[in-house]
């Protein structure tokens, strides 16, 4: 057994680590609210150049033909930063989604200008309250009718991959007549949504079906990965504040009230890191244990971020509520990664069903 | 990142596979069955015998000293499939070798390892831990329990007080005790660790009824105990730091417990919810489980991660402290949520519902999980201490003499 990364994908993940911190400090996020900017573009051509994008698309399609375990460490390093960028959306669900589910000619023609960011995708699941993937748009003839919401990064992407009636995906290219796209008011502010009205578009079937679960399962394990390497953010933030911050003559970080609120909420970050990894192992090497490996990893990733979004404003106090402060990234963040993918409840009933013995599953 | 075993270990595995399949399966306990402790600690020294014949005993013991200079990942390999057998381990084995022998082998003379770690993993000697005391739990240090040497000249130790939650005392050969030897300085700098032999003339253990009904934890009073000079690990007054190392032989011993969940699940599964399921159909259950589910196999990975740091080298730490902090309260919060779901049935079961009873022993026990090994606080302190680097606590006695503490 060696339950570890290996020493080439902790080396990513300082590369990714290094140039997140460089290109997107806090200010930056700051200043991409309060310009109503839709992503951070300069950091995206950034990350592209170092090969990130395509980390995970095979060496034929343009990319570096890596493993789930070397995207989860960039996807750890982009939630550690908060990133404004549309990485779940083209690489992790649209490119993965292309790759799984597309037709030679659809991998050919998408994969490698995803890999290097020349064009972005995103992956259109929700249509409103209700089931979160649903299916209630239709593919007929070439022609996409009906609404998806909320879409992630919809505003910027080139392509949208869109879970059809039947189940399948069908292809479809967002700037035409037959699209229409509505900026949503979006509760986290550097993740903008949007409403998709597709009314006759042209839209291409993908061939793949059947591959949703692959796809989500998948996508699960990356968003554990970015769910703890926020967690981890939020930890060392309000530990850095607490030793710093003076109260009843002594560090606030002194105190039990403290200390065992951060030291709850680095258990779980680390229980989390661990089924991410046995996630992201799984996914590469023994995909029978994908399901319920994606499923612990998902809901154990969205509890320690949450604990930890939330302790890490609280330990700020009254600081924590302004704008200056720097919690309120992840406290909205937080809710979006709660929900997007699914949320507690539908990732409970995936990990009790992929349990061995029939009787748990759901009536 | 191979979760799998290398050639070695996998080799390595089917030996101890193959080794259990032939020898385990006799000295299985009977399930359910309640049997005398004398009668489990006769089963348990037999099963120690058996180890110590098939040359599995002390896996990561030096060879001089009758192990086998293994590393640690054999260890937890052979663990591993001994665990798949209800074998009678516990305290009998686990104390000896999993805390007395890391002590003796560390901080023991070459006279004490050759008397006492061979006969130890042979099932030869049995023992007890005489560390807690009525004022002296997680606060360790502030034992009172003391000795003086003997006024004849002969150097041997007279020791008086009381120890309290040592497990199997009334049964075991020998037991590690730590006393006071100088009041007259700050109360870690006190302390002398001992091996004293349980049948000695001023001994006496008393079992303590425990919430569960049984009794495997003691009081041990000590009355004008006499122990020879020759018992004594370690230099005088550096008893702590042996203290410490039984600790963290203690910490990284404590494994993550696979057992919980499952079971409750199918106890959930089997239990009507008056509408024609069950239990398990209901949304707020599955969430609950479910997320039990999740930390349990976090725990479980996360042990491999620190399997994998010790078969590198590494110390974990504080961090081998998360998987007990994790578990214990995961196992008595889904052992509370298992009672609940059979409504009155979970507090007053049918005759021969032993799932239910199984249920009720496990949510009684999980309160000594959360204190034993570690309370909640102190590991959470440690932690925070030492994983995030915070502030140590407030210690108002650090550097008092101990005579001169209020108390």
């Amino acid at each position: 057994m060696n339950f570890d990364l290996s020493d080439e994908q902790k080396m990513l993940g300082e590369q990714a680590r290094a140039l997140l911190a460089d290109m997107t400090p806090f200010d930056r996020l700051r200043t991409l609210i309060d310009s109503g900017a839709e992503w951070d573009e300069p950091l995206w051509r950034a990350l592209a150049d170092m090969g990130f994008l395509g980390a995970a698309i095979p060496e034929e399609h343009g990319g570096l033909g890596l493993g789930a375990l070397d995207l989860g460490v960039i996807m750890e390093a982009l939630g550690s930063a908060n990133a404004a960028v549309p990485f779940m959306s083209s690489i992790v669900l649209g490119a993965e989604a292309i790759r799984l589910a597309g037709s030679e000619a659809q991998r050919a023609a998408w994969l490698p200008k995803l890999a290097s960011g020349e064009a972005i995708a995103t992956f259109a699941y929700a249509e409103g309250p209700g089931p979160v993937f649903a299916t209630g748009v239709a593919l007929e003839g070439g022609k996409l009718n009906g609404s998806k919401s909320p879409v992630a990064d919809a505003g910027i992407a080139d392509i949208a991959v869109v879970l059809v009636g039947g189940g399948g995906f069908a292809l479809v290219e967002l700037d035409q007549p037959g699209v229409k796209r509505t900026k949503l008011d979006s509760f986290d502010q550097l993740r903008p949504h949007y409403r998709i009205d597709f009314d006759g578009a042209a839209a291409e079937a993908m061939p793949g079906v059947g591959k949703l679960d692959r796809l989500i399962d998948q996508a699960a394990v990356q968003a554990a990965f970015e769910a703890v390497g926020g967690a981890e953010a939020c930890l060392h933030m309000a530990r850095d504040y607490a030793m710093e911050r003076q109260i009843f003559g002594r560090p606030l970080g002194g105190f039990q009230a403290i200390k065992h609120k951060l030291a709850d909420v680095a258990v779980a970050t680390e229980l989390a890191r661990s089924n991410a990894y046995y996630g992201g192992w799984a996914a590469e090497s023994s995909p029978d244990d994908l399901p319920a490996a994606a499923a612990a990893a998902r809901l154990s990733g969205i509890k320690c971020l949450e604990m930890a979004a939330r302790e890490n404003l609280q330990v700020h106090g009254g600081i924590g509520y302004t704008f200056e402060a720097n919690c309120h990234f992840y406290y909205r963040r937080e809710r979006m990664l709660a929900v997007h993918l699914g949320n507690r409840g539908f990732w409970a009933d995936r990990l009790l069903n992929a349990q061995p013995g029939s009787q748990v599953k759901a009536a | 990142m191979d979760f799998n075993d290398s050639l070695e270990e996998a080799a390595f595995r089917a030996e101890a596979r193959t080794w259990l399949a032939a020898h385990a399966p006799a000295h299985e306990l009977p399930v359910g069955a309640k049997m005398p402790d004398t009668e489990e600690a006769d089963r348990g020294r037999a099963w120690m015998r058996e180890l110590y014949a098939g040359g599995w005993s002390g896996l990561t013991f030096p060879k001089a000293l009758g192990g086998r200079g293994l590393s640690g990942i054999e260890a937890v390999i052979f663990a591993e499939e001994e665990g798949k057998y209800h074998l009678p381990k516990g305290p009998f084995t686990s104390i000896g070798t999993g805390m007395a022998l890391p002590v003796i082998a560390k901080h023991g003379n070459d006279e004490q390892r050759a008397r006492f770690i061979e006969a130890t993993l042979k099932g030869d000697i049995t023992w007890c831990q005489l560390f807690s005391e009525p004022a002296a739990g997680s606060d360790l240090a502030g034992l009172r329990t003391k000795a003086v040497r003997a006024d004849d000249g002969s150097g041997d130790w007279i020791v008086n007080g009381q120890k309290v939650w040592s497990s199997w005392a009334h049964l075991t050969d020998w037991g590690i005790l730590v006393v006071r030897t100088d009041p007259t300085v700050p109360k870690h700098k006190g302390l002398t660790f001992f091996v004293v032999d349980m049948k000695t003339l001023g001994i006496e253990t008393r079992p303590i009824r425990q919430i569960s009904g049984a009794s495997e934890f003691n009081e041990t009073f000590l009355t004008d105990v006499r122990i020879p000079d020759a018992n004594r690990l370690g230099a005088e007054g550096e008893g702590w730091a042996c203290c410490m190392t039984v600790l963290m032989s203690e910490r990284l011993g404590s494994g993550a417990h696979r057992s919980g969940i499952e079971p409750l699940l199918d106890f959930a599964a089997a239990t009507p919810d008056g509408h024609g399921g069950t239990m398990l159909d209901d949304r707020s259950i599955r969430q609950q489980f479910a997320e039990a589910l999740a930390e349990e196999q976090g725990e479980r990975f996360f042990q491999a991660r620190l399997r994998t740091m010790v078969s590198k080298g590494e110390n974990p730490g504080a961090l081998a402290g998360m998987v007990k902090l994790a578990y214990a309260s995961r196992y008595q919060k889904t052992n509370g949520l298992a009672l609940e779901l059979r409504g009155l049935a979970g507090i007053a079961p049918e005759a021969g519902d032993t799932a239910t009873g199984n249920v009720q022993y496990d949510y009684i026990y999980s309160t000594v999980m959360r204190i034993a090994g570690g309370a909640d606080e102190v590991l959470r302190n440690q932690i925070a201490e030492r994983v995030l680097g915070m502030p140590g606590e407030v210690r108002m006695d650090k550097d008092v003499p101990f005579e001169k503490l209020k108390g």
